[in-house]
Parts: structure tokens; sequence; C-alpha cells
């Protein structure tokens, strides 16, 4: 070791840590006691990874009794970043009078900020876990209402983590 | 007649070879894998062991880029140097006694040189020739470096190489390989294996880690450093020439580890095999099974010091080489030499 232009040799090696060969022993009965140890991959097809409620996957609606919760009032448009959501109001005789007759999330553009879930003041969008996304071209990206509601039984655990932590 | 058997023989060696070699290359993935608790290549193929295949077919599929100044001539020669000696090192190691098949007695070793240990020695300080040619025609200032710290390697370690095998040559008075590992036939007092490991152990390590700096593997593999020399020597090559570098890698390691067999652990020699009284021919395929046996034992050290050891610097190396070694291995020889003297 250099220590102000002088060589200082360190002390604390003993005369078999200096010849070195008892140490690299000991260093492949670790490495070796490791080839036994579970290992921490995922086999990633047959095996999916499954996150905890916390994880921000693709935004989704939630839909309750066969009609979504959203009210179209347009918040999520308003202050998404990244202006990947699209919605278009429309008058209907349910209790809430309005609902959107078109809602479509371009999911190339969306990046994950969980903004929309964070507005909605009808718990109507959340971030769901799935995040397996594939799209051919940017058509099949863009994700109408087909795509995106979802029962709320399937949403549970991201509902309660949300009452519990917002 | 002997013409012929000795071209079968090279065809099987050199046929066996490849094989384990591409095997080897698997089994280092794998095993590296799992050291970092990883599962490794495992989609090719059951257990991913079709994944060498599917590399070499890769490797041949690929496009051969030679750099625009390069010299072009040395390029290509530099891998073929790499691997004709990588296998033409197991022209003279012995992987076993005679085998009586068809009527023949079959001498299990290709060339039977007297001078076995002499080429093995020759052989090898040539391999560098091929890292350094490399490295120089590529015209890139960190294949260039890679063939330099290649040479000046092989000076500092070769020295103390040769030294160490001198233990081994002054107990056994021979330079053929066959007959040193007949000389480790014997037993001490009567049930202890006469190898040479036993009787030259500081040869042994000194041995072992030189053939660590020749084969370019881990703690000394300045010649390819990748954090410092992005690829050292082979950076500019690509495709098949690539892949004859890997394999010459992979075959010194084999080549290497057939020598220390030979040397030190008693080459084919199965111990307590006489004992069993079996056939001379099922004798002489469990000895070549022996043989293999430990080539792969010596192969597995050589890739657990891989995954365990970090690098060497270049300083290190140069001090380890010069003022470790090579005192030891001159010691080395004078105490063999003094032991001889007093107890013969």
């Amino acid at each position: 070791m250099s220590f102000n232009g002088k060589m200082v040799r360190k002390k604390d090696l003993t005369f078999w840590q200096r010849i070195y060969l008892p140490e690299i022993l000991k260093g492949m009965r670790l490495t070796i006691a490791q080839i036994f140890r579970p290992k921490f991959t995922h086999n990633f097809p047959e095996e999916r990874f499954k996150p905890p409620a916390s994880f921000r996957g693709r935004p989704v609606l939630v839909e309750e009794n066969g009609v979504e919760r959203c009210v179209a009032c347009g918040l999520c448009s308003r202050v998404c970043p990244a202006l990947a959501i699209e919605v278009q109001a429309s008058e209907t005789s349910l209790e809430k009078e309005r609902y959107p007759i078109k809602f479509e999330i371009n999911m190339v553009r969306c990046i994950f900020c969980g903004f929309c879930e964070e507005v909605c003041p009808e718990e109507a969008i959340v971030m769901s876990q799935d995040y397996l996304l594939v799209f051919n071209n940017q058509e099949e990206a863009v994700f109408g209402k087909d795509k995106l509601l979802v029962p709320a039984e399937k949403l549970s655990d991201r509902l309660e983590f949300l009452r519990q932590h917002r | 007649m002997t013409l012929w058997i000795s071209l079968i023989q090279i065809v099987v060696v050199v046929g066996v070879l490849l094989f384990v070699v591409t095997n080897v290359a698997y089994l280092e993935r794998r095993i590296s894998a799992f050291m970092q608790n990883r599962v490794g290549p495992n989609r090719v193929g059951p257990f991913g062991l079709l994944q060498m295949p599917a590399d070499v077919v890769k490797l041949l599929m690929k496009e051969d880029i030679v750099p625009k100044n390069a010299t072009k001539a040395i390029h290509d020669l530099a891998p073929i140097i790499s691997i004709g000696v990588a296998l033409s090192t197991f022209a003279v190691i012995p992987f076993g006694d005679t085998i009586e098949l068809f009527g023949m007695q079959i001498r299990l070793l290709i060339a039977d040189v007297n001078i076995g240990i002499l080429y093995l020695l020759a052989i090898t300080s040539l391999g560098v020739y091929g890292v350094t040619l490399a490295g120089w025609s590529s015209n890139n200032k960190y294949s260039l470096l890679g063939g330099l710290r290649s040479s000046a390697q092989l000076i500092s370690y070769e020295l103390s190489m040769g030294l160490s095998i001198i233990g081994v040559l002054m107990i056994s008075e021979t330079l053929r390989l066959d007959q040193i590992v007949h000389k480790q036939a014997g037993y001490f007092w009567g049930w202890f294996p006469a190898w040479n490991i036993f009787l030259q152990p500081v040869a042994f390590i000194i041995f072992l880690v030189t053939a660590f700096a020749e084969t370019n593997r881990l703690p000394f593999d300045l010649p390819e450093a990748e954090p410092e020399l992005v690829g050292g020597y082979h950076t500019e090559y690509s495709g098949l020439k690539w892949g004859m570098f890997m394999l010459a890698e992979y075959a010194n390691m084999i080549a290497s580890s057939a020598v220390i067999t030979s040397l030190f652990l008693g080459g084919w020699h199965f111990p307590y095999i006489e004992l069993f009284g079996l056939s001379p021919f099922v004798t002489s395929l469990l000895q070549i099974l022996a043989f293999c046996v430990k080539v792969s034992i010596v192969v597995l050290v050589f890739i657990v010091i891989r995954w365990t050891l970090p690098r060497f610097r270049y300083d290190q190396l140069m001090n380890l080489g010069w003022k470790v070694m090579l005192p030891i291995s001159l010691v080395n020889v004078l105490v063999t030499g003094l032991v001889m003297l007093l107890f013969s």
C-alpha cells in the first residue's frame, strides 16, 4: 500500500495468508458450496413472476356489475404526461349519468407512472399486475374499452393496496 | 501397418478431443452459472446439452470480419497456429498402456518420441505465437497490448515451468512420458500409490500455477483481460476464427490437465487394479477410464479456480514468476538432487 509516497505493508496478513494457497482452497470451498444452493433464476415462460400489489403494471378500467366505474371526467387524460389517454364522454340513464363512450390508452405512449390512478376521483382506473404486453404494430397498441375493462374482483389486490396506502 | 494404426489413433484422439472440448465449454458455462446461483444454458436440448453444437453452427454461419488495416495473412494464420499447437500437444501424451486389439499389440500413444517432455515444452511455447501474432496483426491497440502481455507472461512463467519438471525428470531418469508414467506404478510401503505428486509436491504446485498462466486461464488471463483490454488479442476476430481461439483455449486446458496427470498423478494407473485379477483387455480399458477421470478432475479444478479467483495484476504476475516461483523451483531441484545423493 502506498501512503504519503512511502510503501507501507499491511501487517494484518498471517503467514498462511501470505502463502495464499490455503486461502485459494477456502475460496474454492465457498464457490463449490454455492453450486448446491437454490437458484435465483425464474424460468420465465414456465414460471411467471407474481408481482406484489404495489406493482404498476398496465392501467385498466375497473368494471363493477358489468359497467365501468368511470364517469368520463377526463382528469386522467388531462394529467397523463405522455398524452396516452383519450376519453370521449356520453350520457347514460344510470345513476352516474355520464360514461365514456370511447376510452383509449395508447400503450406505446404509456409510461406506467400511475398519475391517472392517483388523480381518478372514482377509483375507476388502476394499475394492474399485468406486465406482459406484446404488440406487432402501432394500431394494436391502442387499447380500447374491450381490452381495458377488468372486473373489480380480479383487481382486489390493487384496490385493497390503494385503500390502505393512499 | 504402424502408420495405419497411428492414423486411426490420430483420428480417434482428435475426434474425441473436439467432442470433449465443446462439452467442457458447456460444463464451464453450467458450473459457473451454478456458482453464481444462476441456471446457465438449459434451453437447447435436454439440460441445454445441445447448446454447444448450436453455438458451433452459429459460429460457422457468422461473417468473418477482418479489420481494414489488419495484416490479412497473419490475421488468418494466428488462429491456425493456436489450434494447431493445442492439438499437437496430444501427440506425446500416453492415455493408456498397450492394449491387445484384433491380435495386435497397440500402444496407446500417438508418437513415441524419446524426448517427449522437451517436445511438450517446445510446442506449448509456440502457442504464444498465435496469441502475439493475432494481437499484432489486428492493428488495434488493445489487441496489441494483449499480445505483448502474452509474450511477456510467457517469459516469466516458462522458466519455472521447465525447472519444476526437472525434479520429476531426476526421479524418473527419463524424458519419455510413458516411462515416467511407468515409474509411478509402484506403491510406497506396499499400499500408497507412488505418484510423483507425493514425491514432488512443490513441483506439482508450481507446474499447476504455470499451467494456468500457459493456458491463459483466469488468475492469469492477462492477454484477454476483458475489463481492461476489451477482448485482448481476439478483439478483432469473429466467426470461425474466433471459435478457433476458443477451441484452442479449451484444448490447451485439457492438454495441460493431461500433462499434469501424466507427470504427477500417475497417468493411466488405476491404483490396486492388479488385485482384482481382471483380463488384460478390461484392465487396459479401465486404465484409459482412470486417465480420463484424472484429467476431468484437473479440468474441474481449472474451472473452479477460474470462477473463484480474481485476475492478478500485471506486476503481481511478474513478481510471482521471477521472485517466488523461479527461486522455489531452483531450490526444489537442489533439494531433490541432495536427497537423491544422500539416500541412493
